[in-house]
């Protein structure tokens, strides 16, 4: 398999972590060394997390550097642009189109960067930002996993890893209550992963 | 397709649990604190460990140290600072030794301050205390130098300290399974026969506590055999030394020859992804240091680096052995290291070309520091102190985030318990002067004292006791949320509850406050925000000591939620109150204010301070007893 390095960004309490796990046993399972890292503590109070995975031959820092991430999932639209150093040329950013004010924004100290910009900055980057359209309600429980669903419905992992590769890790991890929300939070996100598909053919 | 799972991901912490585990620990005890909590954590869901939270790190250390006294193998887990706390208990059992038993501590360092007061290296502990650590750098090496250090430990007749660090703490890498295979829908392997134990388990407690109390001379440090083991201590580390030359646990990776490094922890993972060629010295155990096999390295390469976190320990100590060797003034010895960082230091010392740029952040977003939860308990405390105007000494825990913006309301936080002592000496240096000058219903520029209640356990209790004693004054207010939640919601004293979820008794932090002398004692729900106001006002200018505990369940476990709160915005006239409560679902709107009702949970508290009434309640639907 080849080495692929993910981030996942967003706010505390939006299930970052177990996003992340689920990711890090995808990889595990085909066979990868995997490494994850993720931040425990003070942050979790709503600041701003985030968490690295690294498939690879063989890992050796759980933290990759900036401009070498190949996959950013941004839960959150601040905290993805705050990270978009950390992807390469031409990497892929799916953003879940969420906005939530931080304290200096909710103060009226400082702007939210509008989506205009939030584009040209991962443009400026070579990157291919997808957009997802937020959840909403008991939807937002499962926000990591819907992202997941429309990465994995992406190039590079559309081939190698088909929906039943997540949906192993998924069960793995998730207890019983919650399998089934998270199970279609999956699908949805692959189905408006596969749709956006047509448009894009290299890879 | 069901893939036999041979391998697993585990964090750091966990690999240490099942390493502890697998090496037949008898006894688990320590204090929650990031990095270190998962350990004890997932080390309580095994079967035949004994664990607790102990109510503070000297407690777990002197708990653990008892448990290798009777002979057995015995754990102590606390992040760097708790080590601050029992430092006193690591010199002595340093000197006395186990006699048999086995005792590794755990203690996990912060560097980059992610939730932490300061970024200590507690390798200078294991110099200063002359005993042996360890550092493992991911979660195989951590499971596997858990085992190591008992078995140092018993052979050594010394505590074994492991330095942890959060990005090996925190960070999931592979495992390999021993013994079954890991059932679907479980994260672990069941759980595999713990190893054989060594010699010493053979004994029963009974024979070891009788060879504990026919030899007083190692196990009573009075002046007199404490004078008679120091030596013993000296020359146990010039054993450990020769030790650890041939011991496995440092290696050499082979490399070119133009660079060596010598690394240990995660630094060495950093390292080895951004300098390829180099060869390496991984160091295993960080005291005492191989002489020998050191000087055997560097004369083996033509320039030696030291790539290492935090201070310039292996540095400082290759240079006491003379030799040449450059770390810290290319790789940074404050926060936290990353591969970007040794590149950057590797590039500058001219061992690896020049590099495109390294991507930076735009500048000028907006931070996203942490922040109380929506609904949080400690939300109403601090309006309440802040609209008292009172000078608030604070501690360690969730509650110290009532020190931003805009709240504003906390104004020190050192390390656990230190509020307390500060209130009294605040309180003392003002006697004769401001303090009597004022109206005796001033509260303005009045000293309080806040801590959480697990913190009041582990540290507020000696305080307390001294302000008492002391005959001090200032209010002090234990905000009681039945839980330690920074951490993660682990229990405590006064909980009710034991780590391994058994009841236990509820210690009440109102009795102890009483049965301390303490005479003005209130429990308030803080969000009773008029009465509690009247009391901290009544108690900040009593001019005796004065106790609230503020009692709140944590909102974040306990899941409380009622209806969101409804703006009416006709009634609003933008005042901005509200804003000034920091919570995360109100943020202004024009000349009016806009609520969030995915995050409002409904607490009411700003329902409660609105002048206008423009912010309302909502009563029906399914709410439940927030307030009862
Ligand atoms: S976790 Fe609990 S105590 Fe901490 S900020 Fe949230 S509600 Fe408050
Ligand atoms: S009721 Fe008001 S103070 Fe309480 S969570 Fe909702 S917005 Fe925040």
């Amino acid at each position: 398999m080849r080495d692929l390095n993910f981030m996942l960004a967003g706010v505390g309490g939006q299930g970052i972590i177990l996003a992340g796990d689920i990711l890090a046993e995808v990889g595990l399972r085909a066979g990868a060394d995997v490494k994850k890292s993720e931040v425990h503590g003070m942050a979790q109070r709503g600041g701003g997390v985030t968490s690295q995975v690294r498939w690879g031959q063989r890992v050796y820092s759980p933290l990759a550097e900036p401009g070498r991430i190949d996959i950013l999932i941004g839960f959150e639209v601040l905290e993805a642009v705050r990270n978009a150093h950390y992807l390469r040329q031409g990497g892929l950013a799916v953003v879940n189109r969420y906005r939530l004010a931080p304290p200096a924004v909710t103060a009226g100290e400082a702007a939210y960067p509008d989506e205009g910009d939030v584009e040209r900055e991962f443009a400026a980057r070579g990157a291919d930002l997808r957009w997802m359209c937020p959840p909403s309600g008991r939807e937002r429980l499962a926000v990591g996993v819907q992202l997941l669903g429309l990465v994995s419905a992406l190039d590079p992992l559309r081939e190698a890893f088909p929906p039943e590769a997540w949906l192993d890790a998924l069960d793995r991890l998730i207890p019983p209550a919650h399998r089934e929300l998270n199970r279609q939070a999956f699908q949805r996100g692959r189905a408006a992963g596969a749709d956006v598909v047509p448009a894009r053919e290299e890879g | 397709m069901v893939n036999p799972m041979d391998r697993i991901l585990l964090s750091g912490n966990e690999a240490v649990a099942l390493g502890a585990f697998e090496a037949g620990v008898k006894v688990g005890a320590g204090y929650p604190g990031t990095p270190s909590t998962e350990i004890l954590e997932s080390l309580a869901s095994y079967p035949g460990v004994y664990c607790e939270w102990s109510s503070n790190e000297k407690v777990a250390l002197d708990v653990a140290i008892g448990a290798a006294y009777a002979g057995r193998r015995a754990l102590a887990v606390m992040k760097h600072v708790g080590l601050n706390v029992a430092a006193d208990s690591l010199f002595y059992a340093a000197y006395t030794g186990l006699g048999g038993g086995g005792l590794t501590i755990i203690v996990a360092d912060d560097p980059g301050m992610h939730s932490s007061q300061n970024e200590q290296d507690t390798r200078h502990y294991a110099r200063f205390a002359q005993v042996p650590m360890v550092e493992p750098s991911d979660s195989a090496e951590a499971r596997d130098l858990v085992a190591q250090a008992f078995a140092i430990s018993e052979q050594f007749d010394v505590p074994v300290l492991v330095r942890m660090s959060t990005r090996v703490s925190h960070s999931r890498a592979v495992v390999k399974v021993r013994g079954p295979a890991v059932a679907p829908g479980k994260r672990r392997p069941a759980l595999a026969d713990p190893l054989p134990v060594s010699d010493p388990h053979s004994r029963s407690a009974g024979d070891a506590l009788t060879a504990l109390t026919a030899n007083p001379g190692k196990y009573v440090m009075v002046p007199g055999n404490a004078r008679g083991r120091h030596p013993v201590v000296r020359e146990r580390l010039a054993d450990l030394g020769r030790w650890a030359e041939s011991c496995g646990l440092n290696r050499v990776e082979p490399g070119g020859r133009a660079l060596g490094v010598v690394t240990s922890g995660i630094a060495y993972q950093y390292a080895r992804q951004v300098l390829p060629e180099a060869s390496f010295l991984k160091l295993g155990m960080v005291w005492p240091l191989p002489a020998g096999l050191l000087r055997r390295f560097a004369a083996q390469v033509d320039r030696l680096l030291v790539v290492e976190e935090l201070d310039p320990f292996l540095e400082e100590n290759l240079r006491l052995l003379g030799l040449t060797t450059e770390g810290k003034r290319w790789f940074p010895a404050i926060g936290e290291l990353s591969p970007a960082a040794v590149r950057r230091g590797a590039v500058q010392a001219g061992v690896l070309g020049e590099e495109p740029p390294e991507p930076v952040p735009l500048p000028s977003l907006p931070a996203r520091p942490p922040v109380l939860c929506p609904g949080c308990g400690h939300r109403p405390i601090f309006y309440a102190l802040r609209r008292l105007g009172a000078v608030v000494f604070g501690d360690i825990g969730c509650y110290t985030l009532g020190a931003m913006p805009p709240l504003s309301a906390l104004h020190t936080c050192g390390c656990m318990g230190s509020g307390l002592g500060n209130l009294h000496g605040v309180a003392k240096a003002m006697e004769g002067s401001d303090g009597n000058g004022k109206a005796a219903a001033v509260t303005r520029g009045r000293p309080a004292a806040v801590i959480g209640d697990s913190t009041f356990y582990h540290a507020g209790l000696p305080a307390l006791a001294n302000l008492v004693y002391n005959g001090g004054g200032g209010l002090v207010i234990v905000a009681d949320n039945s839980t330690t939640a920074m951490t993660g919601h682990q229990d405590h004293p006064g909980t009710g509850r034991t780590l391994a979820g058994e009841a236990a008794p509820r210690l009440d932090p109102a009795e102890a406050a009483r049965g301390l002398g303490v005479k003005r004692v209130a429990t308030v729900d803080p969000f009773a925000v008029d009465e509690f106001l009247a009391v901290a006002r009544a108690f900040l200018t009593a001019g005796e000591p004065a106790v609230i505990v503020a009692r709140h369940p944590c909102v974040l476990q306990s899941r409380s939620r009622r209806p969101p709160v409804r703006v009416l915005a006709e009634r609003c006239n933008g005042c901005g109150l509200c804003l000034r409560l920091g919570c995360p679902p109100l943020s202004p709107d024009g000349d009016g204010v806009l609520l969030d009702s995915d995050l409002c949970t409904g607490c009411g508290l700003c329902v409660a301070i609105c002048p206008r009434q423009a912010l309302i309640a909502v009563t029906d639907g399914e709410g439940d007893s927030l307030h009862a």
